[in-house]
């Protein structure tokens, strides 16, 4: 870790002297333990501010939709790095502007479950090889890192970063054996009013600070539906039916763009289980259109095209139609 | 007391299905009057929102009915469409809506009769769905 850092820093220095960047967008220490905050680095001489660790947990990719049109090194992980891809694809942002000095990632550690399991405020944290340590008042606590990764973290099929121009560490192997949806899976052999209830349940904790949004590469719409008063689309309050339009359509809008960062849950004041929908949305997408989002630079967004044999088993077809195209 | 009838909002895309609905109308095919109908220029106008905002107010069940595949005033706008009902229809079933409430259908302007017939089979299942079960209270607008 620390090695990948001192090389972080090298490289940034090298490309603000050699006015290659405007800005590097990276992670700084931040003010409380646990934690790395976003940093926007435009001078050569501030390099030394750039962190590396596993508290590094932000999906950066979120930044370039806002320094558009500016040259702009960007540190990414995996998931950061489809994320690009994604923004790309989506023509938000041009490959030739942005450097991506990528990190394979080891896994980010879940600061909530480790605040859990002590008593007391934590006031102090550090990271050694694969241990996480904490301090507090009067206590001290010690975790190992892999039984603290977050859940996206655990199920993450692409730890490397899948486009980079600076490759900063060792690739780490795709894990694509994975059996990512298993969770998704057993959740859908719930009854329905098993699953009704759960989702109005979570949703019923959201407060509509849309935290989850502003963490979000991909809700970068100047003016999200939710926002928009003329038509306005859901009410203001925290009435449980429009928590339930909200976040039916936050999931849908993410339909072939989320990578499944996990940014928007660890933002969440409220603790929503937001990658419950994000994920299923995921699962369709792989499943009727067999894509994956920021795998590929050329591949268009998958409900921006189509293709004649699109499973169509869930519509009234009439006998007469096979559902393939007709007449033409 | 008598069960409420179901109410179910139907989107018809107007070079197809609305044609359809007329013809089963002239036509004076009898089906069941549960039906709103509100008239869209394609299927690929339908929002995935709008059904969402329709079962939000209280519908019962939602049908979105277009040209057959290949036979879109637009061309490919049925295609598309069909790519946004696939999604939002299993999500909104994994969230607890049965499936029944929001369906889909192709539907020509010679389909009169077929018209008439989705419509009872789309208000039959919804009929034994029962009422739609509101998240919280609603407003009405
Ligand atoms: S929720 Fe939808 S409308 Fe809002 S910012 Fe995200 S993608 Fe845009
Ligand atoms: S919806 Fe959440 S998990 Fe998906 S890309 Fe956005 S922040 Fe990441
Ligand atoms: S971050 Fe959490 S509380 Fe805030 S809008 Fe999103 S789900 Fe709701
Ligand atoms: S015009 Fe009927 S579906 Fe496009």
């Amino acid at each position: 870790m620390q090695d990948v850092q001192r090389k972080i820093r090298e490289e940034a220095k090298k490309l603000l002297a050699a006015r290659s960047v405007d800005l590097i967008i990276g992670f700084e220490e931040a003010s409380l333990p646990l934690r790395a905050s976003p940093v926007f680095i435009h001078n050569e001489d501030d390099v030394e501010a750039l962190v590396w660790n596993c508290f590094c947990e932000n999906n950066l990719a979120t930044y370039l939709t806002k320094v558009a049109g500016r040259k702009v090194a960007v540190v990414a992980k995996g998931c950061d790095s489809r994320s690009i891809v994604a923004l790309i694809v989506e023509g938000q942002i041009k490959r030739e502007e942005i450097i991506v000095i990528g990190i394979p990632c080891q896994g980010m550690v879940d600061r909530r479950k480790i605040e859990k399991e002590v008593q007391g405020e934590i006031l102090e944290a550090g990271e050694k090889n694969d241990e996480v340590s904490v301090r507090g008042d009067d206590f001290e606590g010690v975790f190992k890192k892999e039984d603290y990764l977050y859940p996206s973290c655990r199920t993450c099929e692409y730890h490397s970063p899948v486009i980079s121009d600076i490759l900063i560490g060792e690739k780490i192997k795709e894990n694509t054996e994975l059996d990512e949806y298993a969770e998704t899976i057993e959740y859908e052999k719930k009854s329905i009013n098993e699953r009704r209830e759960y989702f109005g349940r979570e949703m019923g904790k959201c407060i509509r600070c849309y935290a989850c949004r502003q963490a979000c590469p991909m809700c970068y719409c100047e003016e999200c539906f939710v926002d928009n008063s003329y038509p306005k689309w859901i009410e203001k309050g925290l009435d449980l039916s429009d928590l339930a339009a909200w976040h039916i359509m936050r999931a849908y809008h993410q339909a072939g763009r989320c990578v499944d960062c996990g940014s928007c849950e660890r933002a969440c004041p409220m603790e929503v289980n937001l990658r419950f929908l994000t994920r299923k949305i995921n699962k369709e997408v792989k499943d009727y259109f067999d894509f994956e989002t920021g795998l590929d630079i050329k591949a268009p967004p998958p409900l921006t095209t189509f293709s004649p044999d699109d499973r169509q088993d869930f519509i009234h077809s009439g006998e007469e139609s096979t559902g393939e195209s007709r007449g033409d | 007391m008598k069960e409420r009838e179901p109410k179910i909002l139907a989107f018809l895309c107007n070079w197809c299905s609305y044609a359809g609905a007329d013809l089963a109308g002239v036509s004076r095919i009898q089906y069941p009057p549960n039906v709103r109908v509100i008239r869209v220029p394609c299927s690929s106008r339908i929002n995935p929102f709008f059904i969402v905002k329709a079962l939000q107010q209280g519908i019962d069940g939602v049908l979105v009915a277009g040209c057959h595949p290949g036979d879109c005033h637009y061309i490919s706008g049925n295609y598309v469409a069909r790519r946004k009902f696939a999604i939002i229809k299993s999500f909104l079933e994994y969230i607890g809506i049965e499936k029944d409430r929001v369906q889909f259908a192709w539907i020509s302007a010679a389909e009169g009769l077929r018209f008439a017939e989705v419509i009872k089979e789309v208000t039959e299942k919804v009929r034994g769905l029962g009422p739609i079960r509101k998240w919280g209270k609603i407003r009405r607008v």
